[in-house]
């Protein structure tokens, strides 16, 4: 009886320990995540909502808004289609080269924001490869939305494919074998047996993709030139109202990000909940 | 054809690969190459002159440094987060356990006004350093603060699925034969984990060394004190001097490359130890 006691003891931590560990994760987290996250709304909401209101409807502000979703529009599906041909190629067939192009297609993550901006300059800038031709054809892309809608699909590119191609080479392709066989087209087969199957992990690839996208800074401020109502970013216009000292307005769009991140965060943890229920493991990935 | 690729009867092959080819080189691979370009155009001599300049050189130090401390106290807290929330349950584990993301999900220049206006002198938790004399904001120890912020998800997620899959026996083995829990944790549970605990440190590392949102606002920029490689970047963007930005740019990857292979090579000696 008193040995199966010590036993018991030693595979866990006495409870002090327990309790130290506890309040030192958990102190650590606030401290980091969970009063800065708090400190985003009642910045701006420290001179009231009408302040915050107003805000919000400056006309900088709103076009600001419309820009940052019109980004993530353009550069979130285009991710997701090249992530779904990336996983049906890599995870579906045996070819040479396959480790060096999964290497190649998480590149981007490996590079500075600031240069994911800087190697566009360096092609469509005015002084760049393309500059020349770009300008005798009077093509602005660089300090306009194309160059921003380019640095945003080059910082996002992995997110959804790094997603797809772990999940659909764990599923393998007995399914879709086997309803090419009965005679499926390719098409059918791909929307009827690999989409269902995969649902989940291109839902999760999508959210972070688009919190990505509606989020980055660095790449976009390099190409963006900081035009205000024209080629202003919701981070880049909170940018500049802190800039400005314009504390309140600068933390009132910024609490719209921080409210897409909580969006980002609880649809995030629905999907790995629905998964799980489904059979569908996602890849954890950063 | 079926030299390059085993025989298949799914379709689909040549589009889906053609079209992956296709946008990876235009969006990622043809992009990054002009940086290569661009840099070799200055010569080696021309890059050196650059890289060992003063106020380049003081900045990738501030960068590496600020990085490395970061990512030190993001192993050692996220490991005891990722412990406590595989082994212990406590009400709002859930909860805590999706917040750990946030800073993924929340974008870089909202977490640096934040942490800025936090850690200013009269902020909510500068005002505590002030007390004290410390100056948290406008230093490096602000970069410390932000690039913690940003590394934090890293270590926690890489470790938590691997310490959740060693096995109980093991360490019930190892309990019953007399070791106590520390020995346990640094004889059994340690060596388990250290790989993924030395991915997630390199991964925050690496995040770290590249960021610029987050830094930028905290960390008062002042060239040779508390100015990042990114920041001087963009600085020499602003001044035209596309040679001198793209210099800069390579290094840093070049920097970063060198280390992420030696931490790949560390961990790949690691492991092969362990499984002798």
């Amino acid at each position: 009886m008193a040995t199966q006691i010590q036993r018991r003891i030693s595979t866990h931590e006495s409870v002090s320990v327990t309790l130290l560990l506890i309040v030192v994760a958990l102190s650590y987290l606030v401290l980091f995540l969970g009063i800065p996250l708090f400190a985003v709304f009642v910045q701006a909401l420290s001179k009231g909502w009408e302040l915050y209101w107003k805000a919000l409807q400056e006309p900088d502000a709103w076009s600001a808004i419309k820009l940052t979703l019109l980004t993530a529009a353009i550069a979130v599906p285009a991710n997701l289609v090249f992530g779904v041909a990336a996983a049906w190629a890599i995870a579906k067939f045996e070819f040479k080269g396959k480790s060096l192009l999964i290497t190649l297609i998480d590149l981007p993550f490996a590079v500075s924001p600031v240069v994911s901006g800087l190697v566009y300059v360096l092609l469509f800038g005015a002084q760049g490869w393309f500059g020349p031709w770009l300008q005798a054809h009077d093509i602005k892309l660089i300090f306009a939305v194309p160059g921003i809608v380019l640095a945003t699909i080059f910082v996002t590119f992995p997110f959804i494919a790094r997603e797809l191609i772990p999940l659909m080479q764990a599923q393998g392709k007995e399914e879709e074998e086997a309803a090419v066989s009965l005679g499926a087209s390719g098409w059918q087969t791909f929307w009827r047996v690999t989409l269902p199957n995969i649902k989940w992990g291109l839902l999760y690839g999508v959210i972070l993709c688009n919190a990505r996208a509606m989020g980055e800074f660095g790449a976009v401020s390099v190409v963006s030139g900081h035009i205000r109502g024209m080629t202003n970013t919701m981070p880049l216009h909170v940018e500049i109202l802190y800039n400005e000292y314009n504390f309140v307005a600068a933390f009132a769009v910024a609490s719209l990000l921080a409210l897409l991140a909580l969006v980002t965060l609880v649809v995030k943890s629905l999907v790995e909940w629905q998964a799980k229920r489904s059979g569908e493991p996602l890849h954890h990935g950063a | 054809m079926s030299q390059f690729r085993a025989h298949s009867v799914l379709p689909g092959f040549n589009l889906a690969l053609g079209f992956t080819l296709l946008y990876l080189s235009l969006i990622v691979l043809i992009p990054l190459s002009a940086l290569f370009v661009k840099s070799a155009t200055l010569g080696l001599g021309g890059f050196w002159h650059v890289v060992t300049g003063d106020r380049v050189l003081a900045s990738l130090r501030v960068t590496f440094f600020t990085s490395f401390v970061a990512a030190v106290i993001n192993a050692f807290f996220g490991l005891i987060v990722a412990w406590v929330l595989v082994r212990y349950t406590f009400p709002g584990k859930r909860i805590v356990d999706a917040l750990v993301d946030l800073p993924f999900a929340l974008p870089t220049a909202v977490a640096g006004i934040t942490l800025a206006t936090l850690y200013a002198p009269n902020g909510w938790l500068g005002q505590y350093f002030t007390a004290h004399d410390i100056k948290v904001a406008y230093t490096p120890l602000g970069i410390v603060v932000a690039l913690t912020f940003i590394g934090l998800p890293f270590v926690v997620r890489t470790v938590q699925p691997v310490l959740a899959d060693v096995e109980a026996e093991v360490e019930e083995a190892a309990a019953s034969l007399g070791a106590g829990r520390w020995d346990v944790f640094q004889r059994v549970i340690f060596p388990a984990i250290y790989p993924a605990l030395l991915t997630g440190f390199a991964l925050a590392f690496a995040r770290a060394i590249g960021e610029y949102g987050s830094v930028i606002f905290i960390a008062g920029n002042m060239p040779y004190i508390s100015e990042i490689a990114p920041l001087l970047i963009v600085a020499k963007l602003e001044q035209y001097d596309y040679a001198g930005a793209t210099t800069i740019a390579v290094a840093m990857l070049l920097l970063s490359f060198a280390l992420l292979l030696a931490i790949n090579i560390l961990q790949w000696w690691s492991s092969r130890r362990g499984t002798r």
